[in-house]
């Protein structure tokens, strides 16, 4: 039996979007898994900051980071306000060049806080690229029914795309 | 670690209450690769326990790790050789703490009797450290059992470990 369920896929359409939302959730599966392909229109940098919340909250978060930028690796920690999805392709990037992130999200719909790993890359070609390593925490008991993805600086451009799936584990 | 579309869940573990160790046996040799997902607290506080994984009861020095990992502050890389057995977290959800934290293991060839096995991990301690790992087992033994234990720290009720087999195509 397949366990990795599609639940819903977003496609930016033309325009852009400044926010792409999961709503509705279903709380049929045991964990979650968001596939992501993403670039943004932020100029004068290669990157903009992906930022995810659940349930329209902006508390209660904390996470840590690793990435490595082609030179040098760090760690850094934080974010209050928003789980960290690490940097995202924007408009100076490398053109047509999008960002792929996974985000698994165990327990979701139980009774316990909510922890999220996530793996990411940033590619352009040039000297400097990022790939990301980070986990996530919320410290809220509900169970998750929304997803909010949106940017630091700018708008996700047409093309990006997003995917989530449920876990079953049966 | 991103996780293949072809999964199918070879058997579920949850916890109701401690457990010292977690035992996968019988294990099929039809897949190609093993995926173990796991959703972890364990017994010692802040850092929980520790994710030691031996294949096939061998508690031999013929293990080996490297490990890449963050703390908030400081990026380090380690290196372990002749271990008696893969160490795919340093860390997981401290004993009352309220998080259970997410681990991945992607075994390859496991059933492959020509080949060592390698494995690939992530481990995500939201407030204390994140990992990826690279493991080696020295042996061409097909897996037929995998242990976790948590190095002298039992895994909290409430854990779960979740076995998927890959095929490929």
């Amino acid at each position: 039996m397949a366990n990795m369920i599609p639940i819903s896929t977003v496609t930016v359409g033309s325009g852009g979007a400044s926010s792409i939302d999961f709503n509705s959730i279903p709380q049929t599966y045991t964990d979650l898994v968001m596939k992501l392909s993403l670039r943004s229109t932020r100029t004068a940098f290669a990157q903009d900051d992906l930022y995810y919340k659940y349930n329209g909250s902006s508390t209660s978060n904390s996470g840590i980071q690793i990435r490595a930028s082609g030179s040098a690796v760090i760690s850094t920690s934080g974010w209050i306000t928003y789980n960290y999805g690490g940097q995202v392709d924007s408009n100076s990037a490398t053109s047509n060049t999008f960002s792929n992130i996974d985000i698994y999200i165990p327990n979701y719909s139980g009774s316990n806080n909510k922890s999220s790993s996530v793996d990411g890359i940033e590619e352009n070609n040039a000297t400097e690229a990022y790939a990301n390593l980070l986990a996530n925490l919320w410290s809220n008991t509900s169970p998750i029914t929304s997803i909010a993805l949106t940017l630091g600086a700018g708008n996700f451009v047409q093309y990006s795309s997003a995917t989530l799936y449920g876990i079953r584990k049966y | 670690m991103p996780l293949p579309s072809t999964l199918t869940p070879i058997a579920t573990q949850t916890l109701t209450s401690a457990a010292a160790t977690v035992t996968f046996s019988n294990i099929p040799q039809t897949y190609t690769d093993l995926v173990i997902v796991s959703s972890l607290q364990g017994s010692r506080a802040i850092y929980g326990a520790d994710l030691n994984t031996r294949y096939n009861g061998d508690s031999g020095t013929n293990y080996s790790v490297t490990r890449l990992q963050g703390d908030g502050s400081t990026a380090s890389s380690a290196r372990f050789t002749n271990e008696t057995a893969i160490n795919n977290a340093g860390s997981i959800g401290g004993d009352g703490s309220g998080i259970y934290t997410p681990n991945t293991i992607h075994i390859f060839n496991y059933s492959n009797t020509s080949v060592y096995k390698t494995s690939l991990s992530r481990n995500s301690h939201p407030t204390v450290v994140v990992q990826a790992f690279v493991g080696l087992w020295r042996s061409t033994a097909a897996i037929t059992s995998i242990a976790f234990t948590g190095n002298g720290y039992n895994f909290n009720s409430g854990s779960t470990f979740t076995i998927y087999g890959i095929k490929a195509a």
